[in-house]
């Protein structure tokens, strides 16, 4: 399986994600640059965790609009696999490849902590090796991960199946909507979420609970 | 040409930061402070001088990148 993570400006993410992806596939992922055009021929493209352009303007708007995020757009609706984790969670959205957008914490605190994290659909490429409601510990860095949307569009993604991980209740960080953690596209091949599972995988982080997700990837 | 472009939120979106400017204004004392919303404004210094084809232009910066228009409005003033 090959991979590439986009490398903005401000991200800081990019060298954990790499890690964790090449833990599970054996192959160093592809690192893009945001000002190449085209990406390289892979089945999935990460969109990391940072500070991309230091959050000007919106978070992820800058990047959103940079060159290489034209052919993430134009691939990922031919079918590309794309995930997107805390700023690339921000990033896939402002881009326009998720509904909603992510606004500042609703107790404007910045949130650097574990989370309780709920499964709620098992069967995304991220997820297919964990059981449905299975509840995994993750931590959060971030801002602004409270997930908005319009009440149709959060009518639709709950009807559809689309929000892919939840807070468990009561430990919601930020104030999302439903304790909406991480949702999909309507094609399922998008996936964005606030938590940071790269940084869950290692003995050395404490816990190993996101394991399985990269894992997910191998039989997506 | 110059345009001025004010972004606010839309009605029903939370703005946590205006709710905190408002309360720091309660502790200073001010009463009478109903709500605050807090937005933001840019100047944008042009070199077209067609005033309509600039307006298009801005418009199509607010709707691009300059807001996002799930959660904020934008209003622009060309002088």
């Amino acid at each position: 399986m090959n991979t590439a993570v986009i490398v903005f400006p401000g991200i800081n993410r990019e060298t954990d994600m790499a890690m964790a992806l090449e833990s599970v596939t054996g192959k160093k992922p592809h690192m893009v640059w945001h000002t190449e055009t085209s990406l390289p021929n892979v089945d999935l493209v990460v969109v990391p965790g940072g500070f991309s352009y230091g959050d000007y303007l919106r978070c992820g708007a800058i990047a959103a609009r940079s060159p290489i995020m034209n052919d993430v757009r134009a691939k990922a609706a031919k079918g590309l696999k794309v995930l997107g984790v805390c700023n690339g969670f921000q990033i896939i959205t402002e881009a326009g490849l998720l509904p909603g957008v992510l606004v500042r914490n609703a107790d404007l605190k910045f949130v650097c902590r574990d989370v309780r994290l709920r499964v709620e659909n098992n069967t995304t490429f991220f997820t297919n090796k964990m059981a449905k409601g299975a509840v995994v510990s993750c931590p959060v860095a971030h801002g602004e991960g409270n997930y908005i949307c319009d009440a149709e569009t959060l009518k639709r993604l709950e009807g559809e199946n689309r929000v892919v991980f939840r807070y468990v209740e009561g430990t919601n960080p930020n104030g999302a909507s439903n304790d909406i953690a991480g949702i999909m596209n309507d094609e399922g091949n998008v996936i964005g979420m606030m938590p940071h599972p790269e940084n869950m995988i290692e003995n050395l982080h404490g816990r190993t609970d996101c394991k399985p997700l990269f894992e997910s990837l191998l039989a997506a | 040409m110059k345009a001025k472009v004010k972004v606010t939120l839309k009605n029903g979106v939370l703005d946590p930061q205006g709710k905190a400017i408002e309360g720091a204004l309660g502790s200073l004392g001010f009463g009478g402070v109903n709500g605050v919303r807090q937005g933001k404004y840019f100047e944008i210094d042009l070199a077209q001088t067609d005033k309509a084809k600039a307006e298009a232009a801005v418009k199509a910066m607010c709707e691009k990148l300059i807001a996002n228009t799930v959660i904020e409005n934008y209003q622009i003033e060309l002088a």
